[in-house]
């Protein structure tokens, strides 16, 4: 046997824990990478979207005769040449009462946004394209747009509302708890319109291999599996002849990788020109195209006893749709029902949130949804009530919050679908530890001297819980091949977030390999049959789950063959650095994986009855997410005169119960802070009142760039693992970004010595220097 | 965002460049130095020029010189070319100090000093500069040269006295006496932002008093310019606090301010208030 070699076992390498360098880079790092932009095939046609200029209107007509007539122009499209096509489908399927207000492919009768897509060029090249749009010529009847997801519901179409639906959670007679109360505190909360913004705006190619009778779609990433399934149903093919592609990706955040019309576009115009469609979003187009978010009104109140232990929470929003219900449905608003008690104790509960359509860009989910929202509206909730009952904005948080000793808790609200389960944490351990790591008292001295001598500086805090590791179900295959190179094909996706480098350091501590013999395949639908994507911070959770199981079972394969060659028991085998050896370091013969993998090849006589191939699946099934934690300190000083707002110092805290690579871990804390802050302070999705958008370039959407972005310090702990996964993980994806609105809301207002000034976000000089003036 | 098309012209002389500049001026011909306006609103097809004259290749628009008491800033001077003083004295401290606000380090490399002139955005760093110091451009066509003053230069948002087949060939602004006091200050959303509202404020000391006041405001109306009233409050007065603030005060009664659904004309008063002291604070320090 050629490959049995004499080695020394090595010290085993923990992979897990290890801030490795990411598997990622040398290809991105070096410009090698392939985006959407990247990918081009023979023949393909450009398409250019013709948007709607008016925020609602109703369609006399649309002329395009002009369009096609230009030399380069394939075709001009418009609803009627895709009657055929129905609308944008939810992921989860059909949903009676939502059904009516999905986005059709392209507009028919009427126009609901401006951006609304109207008609689509197919041409020779962008510039050509981009002509053509410009000579489509629409005639449309302006009416009346509705802008305020607050004001009285209008038709949207004959027989449906302008309100979609009614969302109701809680539980316990909150009516009764009320009517005892000693205090009743209450605040009207807003949250700002504004989304994820990737740098690379979206692209999608689609292209019909007619050989095979496979129709592919590239560029999307985030839900391959789930958007394959979509485009099945609604173009009436059987799923297998639908591939989907992910390609690398420019960050995406919740926004990028869902279905879109022009997605459905592209797939339906390459099957029947016969011919590869691109399209690349421009990105004037991606920001009014693409998912906004956020955008929240809260009635809020809380009833409290005079110790300012909160009694029961009763909130009543409105949740700012905008003009269709896109793939994610309902979930934004129903989430935030489920999520909005964060880490307190809150013995009787309602939310009733108003799920209302209006005349913007349509909204769905940007990192951290329903928590970056609500967790504002609580923390500002709960600093009033500190402020209108005197009591320490601490110590009224250590008197509310869940405590170590009650975990797991269960709470009777649910979050996409499951019950809100928190499974371990010490939320106030964990403030204790940020308090200590800033020098809580010292600071808080600093800031009150700093104050008497005249200065606007504040401090903010808060807390909250985040969730994460949506299942139900995941699975992953590992095979190794006859060099020892193990491949690792799961149905996860990446956005950017280092998850080849994860997957590979959960299977190579599995294995007993190097994690750079570990080739990790995400996003391809032709390489595994089911996938869940990455989303709600689930990929490290559910697919390192079943990366974890998939690769033990892959061992045990290895020993068991490894074992009989080298006649030895399984149990004083061991496998390190891809060989296995004898556990107790005594020299004696070994056997590569590569090696065990030739004597499983279906030719080889060694396999005897096993199943051929070095390789196996491992699933992983969850009933509930996991529920990392964290908290946020800021250090605000406000510029008196402009209402500029400086950030001085800007603190987290997050228990992430295992990071599999703290470094990673560090980068989305740091990465969501950024986004949290433009959030806070800088972006917004403004509209004229005629519903035209007015942030349509980067000049006006502020995003929050290195000056405005100080470094914050990460205070990343590991104490409580979760019960729920055999890793012990928690998310990462969305913790830096929670609590951001509400840690900068609670500063400014300490600056400014004005309890419960900041309600609304982002807060923008004006409306600073607006408070200000009326202190 | 894909331009329109457009036929690119790339002469090589002022001569050649004003002569093109005659044949194209009806057809919507456009000059081209940095682009850093004008090809962005080309992609966005907010400006389908027929005609690009690419003046990047004309010989000798890259000069800086002193000439007469002034500094000429010829047609292609990048930004960029003003991170270190392009001259002895208060002048080229401070070119220095206020280019650090314009935009970012790939902009600076690539727009120019003249183009900012000709783009005349009401917020832009060197038109309030310009309209400051009272600078002036040399301007020519094939009908000849011409120059104008920066009071008659700025019409308004985005528009100028410039003719359409005129090339800003250069820019002059008076060089400071060494007892020239300035100081800048603008407040924008973020760092490299147009400003919301800037200051320059320019002045020298006599006998204790403030003599050849000099006050401006940019990016609150619809183009910059020297605020008489303020310069009224600051004549004769002691430099301090109480002069700089009178004379915000005159500024911020003075403005007619441009407003926006963002932004209103009530916050932007505020604005000039804060940056017009802050600008004399600077002067002073």
């Amino acid at each position: 046997m050629n490959s049995v070699t004499k080695t020394t076992p090595t010290a085993k390498t923990p992979w897990i824990g290890q801030s490795v360098e990411r598997l990622e880079d040398p290809p991105l790092v070096t410009g090698r990478g392939t985006f959407a932009g990247d990918i081009n095939f023979p023949h393909q046609l450009t398409m250019r979207i013709v948007r709607s200029p008016h925020a609602h209107g109703r369609i006399v007509s649309i002329d395009t005769a002009a369009a096609r007539a230009l030399p380069g122009v394939f075709a001009v499209w418009t609803a009627d040449d895709i009657a055929e096509v129905p609308p944008v489908d939810f992921r989860e399927g059909s949903i009676p009462a939502l059904d009516p207000y999905r986005q059709p492919v392209l507009a028919k009768e009427r126009v609901r946004y401006v951006g609304d897509p109207v008609a689509a060029v197919f041409a020779a090249d962008a510039y050509i394209a981009e002509d053509a749009a410009d000579l489509v010529a629409m005639a449309i009847e302006e009416l009346p747009p509705l802008l305020d997801a607050g004001a009285a519901p209008a038709e949207f179409s004959p027989g449906h509302s302008s309100e979609a639906a009614l969302i109701r959670q809680g539980y316990g007679d909150v009516d009764g708890v009320f009517r005892e109360a000693a205090h009743i505190v209450e605040l009207e909360l807003t949250v700002g319109r504004h989304s994820g913004v990737p740098l690379e705006t979206r692209g999608a190619i689609g292209r019909y291999d007619a050989a095979r009778g496979i129709l592919e779609l590239h560029g999307a990433a985030k839900v391959p599996h789930r958007n394959q399934e979509l485009l099945a149903r609604m173009l009436g093919l059987p799923p297998s002849s639908i591939h989907v592609h992910e390609s690398h990706v420019g960050g995406g955040f919740g926004v990028r990788g869902e279905l879109y019309p022009e997605d459905v576009l592209v797939c339906v115009a390459a099957k029947r020109f016969n011919r590869p469609v691109k399209w690349i979003e421009d990105r004037r187009e991606h920001l009014v195209a693409a998912n906004h978010s956020r955008q929240q009104v809260h009635k809020i109140r809380a009833a409290v006893d005079s110790d300012g232990v909160i009694l029961a929470i009763d909130d009543r929003y409105f949740h700012d749709q905008g003009a269709y219900v896109r793939t994610h449905a309902a979930r934004v608003v129903n989430m935030t029902a489920g999520i909005l008690p964060g880490p307190y104790r809150v013995p009787a509960y309602r939310a009733i949130g108003h799920f209302r359509l209006t005349n913007k860009t349509p909204a769905a989910t940007y990192r951290a949804p329903g928590r970056y929202e609500t967790t504002f509206v609580r923390e500002r909730l709960v600093d009033m009530i500190a402020h209108e009952l005197k009591i320490d904005r601490v110590e009224l948080r250590r008197r509310n919050a869940i405590a170590a000793k009650e975990m797991p808790y269960p709470r009777p609200l649910e979050a996409l679908g499951e019950e809100i389960h928190y499974d371990t944490g010490d939320y106030v351990g964990l403030l204790d530890k940020l308090f200590a790591k800033v020098g809580w008292e010292a600071l808080d001295a600093a800031v009150k001297k700093r104050k008497a001598a005249g200065e606007l500086v504040g401090v903010g805090l808060a807390m909250f819980v985040e969730k994460s590791g949506l299942g139900p179900t995941d699975g992953v295959r590992i095979s190794v091949d006859t060099s020892g190179m193990v491949e690792i094909v799961t149905g996860g996706a990446s956005l950017g977030q280092g998850f080849e480098t994860v997957m590979a350091q959960v299977a190579a501590d599995a294995l007993g390999v190097d994690y750079r013999r570990c080739r990790v395949i995400h996003g391809q639908t032709d390489r595994i049959a089911f996938g869940i994507g990455a989303h709600a911070s689930r990929a490290t959770v559910m697919t390192a789950s079943a990366t974890h199981i998939a690769a033990l079972n892959v061992r045990a394969k290895a020993i068991a063959v490894a074992a009989e060659l080298l006649q030895a028991s399984p149990d004083a085998l061991d496998i390190v650095d891809g060989e296995v050896v004898r556990k107790d370091g005594k020299a004696g013969p070994s056997i590569g994986l590569g090696a065990i993998a030739q004597n499983l090849a279906p030719t080889s006589k060694a396999r005897g009855d096993r199943e051929p191939g070095l390789a196996d699946e491992g699933w992983f099934k969850t009933e509930h997410q996991v529920y990392p934690y964290g908290s946020h300190v800021a250090v605000v000083r406000v510029d008196r005169e402009t209402g500029g707002v400086h950030i001085e110092r800007y603190c987290i805290a997050y228990d992430i119960g295992r990071a599999i690579n703290p470094a990673l871990v560090h980068g989305q804390i740091v990465g969501g802070y950024a986004q949290g802050l433009g959030g806070a302070l800088f972006e917004e999705f403004t509209y004229s009142e005629h519903g035209d958008p007015l942030a349509v370039t980067f000049a006006d959407y502020l995003l929050p760039a290195m000056h405005e972005t100080p470094a914050p310090e990460v205070l990343l702990r590991q104490d409580y693992t979760s019960p729920l996964n055999p890793l012990g993980i928690k998310g990462a994806g969305e913790s830096g970004i929670t609590a951001v609105g509400a840690t900068i809301a609670s500063a400014i207002d300490d600056a400014i010595g004005i309890p419960g000034a900041v309600r609304e976000l982002p807060v923008t000089p004006q409306r600073l220097k607006q408070l200000l003036t009326q202190k | 965002m894909k331009p329109a098309a457009f036929r690119y012209h790339a002469p090589k002389t002022i001569d050649e460049a004003v002569a093109l500049l005659a044949e194209v001026a009806g057809e919507d011909g456009r000059v081209l130095a940095g682009g850093q306006s004008l090809v962005p609103t080309m992609a966005f097809r907010l400006a389908k020029p027929a005609h690009l004259v690419d003046i990047n290749g004309v010989t000798a628009l890259d000069r800086i010189a002193e000439t007469g008491g002034k500094l000429t800033i010829r047609a292609c001077v990048r930004h960029a070319a003003f991170h270190r003083p392009v001259c002895k004295g208060p002048l080229g401290k401070l070119l220095a100090d206020v280019v650090s606000h314009i935009a970012h380090y790939p902009i600076r490399n690539r727009g120019t000093f003249c183009g900012s002139l000709a783009h005349a955005d009401p917020a832009s760093e060197w038109c309030l500069v310009f309209a400051a110091l009272d600078g002036e451009v040399l301007v020519k066509s094939a009908r000849g040269e011409r120059v104008i003053t920066a009071r008659d230069f700025f019409k308004g948002v985005m528009t100028t006295a410039l003719r359409d087949d005129e090339l800003l060939l250069e820019a002059r602004l008076p060089l400071l006496t060494d007892d020239t006091r300035c100081g800048f200050y603008e407040f924008s959303r973020r760092a490299g932002d147009f400003a919301l509202a800037a200051a320059l404020g320019a002045y020298r000391v006599e006998g204790g008093k403030i003599v050849e006041p000099r006050l401006a405001i940019g990016g609150a109306e619809v183009k910059p310019r020297r605020i008489p009233e303020a310069e009224l409050a600051l004549a004769g007065a002691t430099p301090g606090d109480k002069a700089f603030r009178a004379a915000a005060e005159a500024a911020m009664a003075a403005i007619d301010p441009m407003e926006d659904i963002v932004n209103s004309a009530e916050f932007r008063r505020d604005l000039v208030l804060a940056v017009a002291r802050r600008a004399l604070e600077r002067a002073a320090a």
